[in-house]
């Protein structure tokens, strides 16, 4: 288990325990966490996952690869650490993440 | 008001499969898709990217699929009611009734609700004055491009239709091209092309940068950008165009009293007939417990709501299982013997 902070707009967070090999997403749909749409199932095709990424974590995580900034290119307000959260595989690297949801997903 | 055995709602691998299911068991059907052609999230979302888990099939792009399931339904001449909404459902005695946003009606024992995650719109700008000038001055899609002649136009967007557009209209208005990063995704043709344009000074391009504040009162009159490094600059425009893909909404569907799971349909797994009867679900839009939201889950759950459609549009018959290997009746159907 892995300890996720979900983050949302307005400062409010929550941070849960996600099974290693679930996505960022799906642990927040697991968890009722708001704030991530997910429209596609985790498909990289509908930027409703989106999510920011904090500094020093955007850096230390594999980086996106083309299709998903593609795809990021259509979600709402992105930025510099912005990352689909289906893209995000849980693991003991990841322990202490925290993600921020943007103030809506589409 | 058309009547029919069974009102398919969405386009996509699964009402299409829907089509075949009933078409094979001599039920007619037609089929309503807010989109302008058959194919879904097949086409919307992936048509060039392959998919490798449909039985039989190693592999196929989302477009090749649509066109099989196409040929597939070919011998049912289903009518397809495309660029359709469904807005209300409403029953009549043992039948339903089905209104959409242009005005057609249908009836019908039988709906199956197939819609995916709802219908396609148009991703809009964040910004929340953009909605006072949008369809005057802001728009997300080129519908006349004769109306975006002799305009200063803003374009957003960094794929193919932001660069096509730009293309096109920039033969006959002033065009900024505004992306958010300075990579383009577009085919290598259209890129040198734009890259050609700037250079001739015929089009402006700038990134990385989004946008800040529209200015004007009944009109646009100019637009600020802010770059990256928080720099900002504001450029003439007149018009707006918006290219950040589609969103899918589940709109109306959530109004037609049926047992909701968040965003999706609750069904049963026997037949998938929602809490209404003779309303089913099937594919991405509907949950049950295991649901797997992968096409062939799709293909099995319209095959069982099917035979259940065929109960109720033919009350006095008796429902027998047939294989298509050996029944002369849908072969007939099916227009080969």
């Amino acid at each position: 288990m892995t300890k996720i902070t979900y983050k949302d707009f307005q400062g409010n967070s929550k941070t849960i325990e996600v099974e290693n090999g679930l996505s960022v997403m799906e642990g927040a749909i697991q968890n009722d966490i708001p704030g991530i749409d997910a429209d596609c199932g985790g498909s990289m095709a509908c930027a409703t996952c989106h999510v920011y990424v904090e500094e020093k974590w955007f850096n230390k995580i594999t980086k996106a690869e083309d299709a998903e900034v593609d795809m990021i290119d259509m979600a709402h307000e992105p930025k510099k650490n912005s990352r689909l959260s289906c893209q995000l595989i849980v693991s003991d690297a990841l322990d202490g993440l925290v993600v921020t949801t943007p103030e809506k997903q589409s | 008001m058309i009547k029919t055995d069974v009102i398919i709602i969405g386009a996509g691998p699964v009402g299409l499969f829907a089509v075949h299911q009933l078409g094979i068991k001599g039920l007619d059907s037609i089929v309503i898709d807010n989109l302008d052609k058959a194919g879904g999230q097949c086409i919307e979302l992936y048509p060039d990217k392959p998919i490798y888990d449909i039985p039989a099939v190693p592999e196929c792009t989302g477009e090749e699929l649509t066109n099989s399931l196409l040929k597939q339904i070919k011998p049912f001449n289903t009518k397809f009611f495309y660029n359709e909404r469904v807005d209300e459902v409403n029953q009549d005695k043992d039948v339903w009734i089905v209104k959409t946003n242009n005005k057609n009606s249908f009836s019908a024992p039988n709906i199956i609700i197939a819609g995916g995650v709802g219908s396609f719109e148009p991703r809009k700008l964040a910004l929340k004055d953009a909605e006072k000038f949008e369809g005057k001055s802001i728009f997300y899609a080129v519908k006349d491009k004769n109306f975006f002649k002799n305009k200063n136009i803003a374009i957003f967007g960094g794929g193919d239709s932001a660069l096509d557009w730009t293309l096109e209209l920039s033969k006959f208005s002033k065009i900024n091209l505004i992306h958010r990063r300075n990579e383009f995704r577009g085919a290598p043709h259209t890129l040198s092309e734009i890259k050609k344009l700037e250079k001739d000074g015929k089009i402006s391009i700038k990134t990385p940068c989004q946008l800040e504040s529209i200015e004007g009162d009944e009109n646009i009159k100019s637009i600020t950008i802010k770059y990256d490094d928080g720099k900002t600059e504001k450029i003439k425009a007149d018009t707006i165009l918006s290219f950040f893909g589609l969103i899918m909404k589940l709109g109306p569907i959530a109004e037609w009293g049926l047992n909701m799971n968040k965003k999706t349909i609750a069904v049963n797994s026997e037949n998938f007939e929602t809490n209404k009867k003779g309303i089913f679900a099937a594919g991405d839009i509907c949950s049950y417990p295991g649901k797997l939201k992968l096409i062939l889950s799709g293909f099995h759950e319209v095959a069982l709501a099917s035979v259940e459609c065929f109960k109720r549009a033919r009350p006095n018959e008796k429902y027998r299982f047939e294989f298509t290997t050996s029944s002369k009746n849908i072969q007939e159907r099916l227009g080969k013997k």
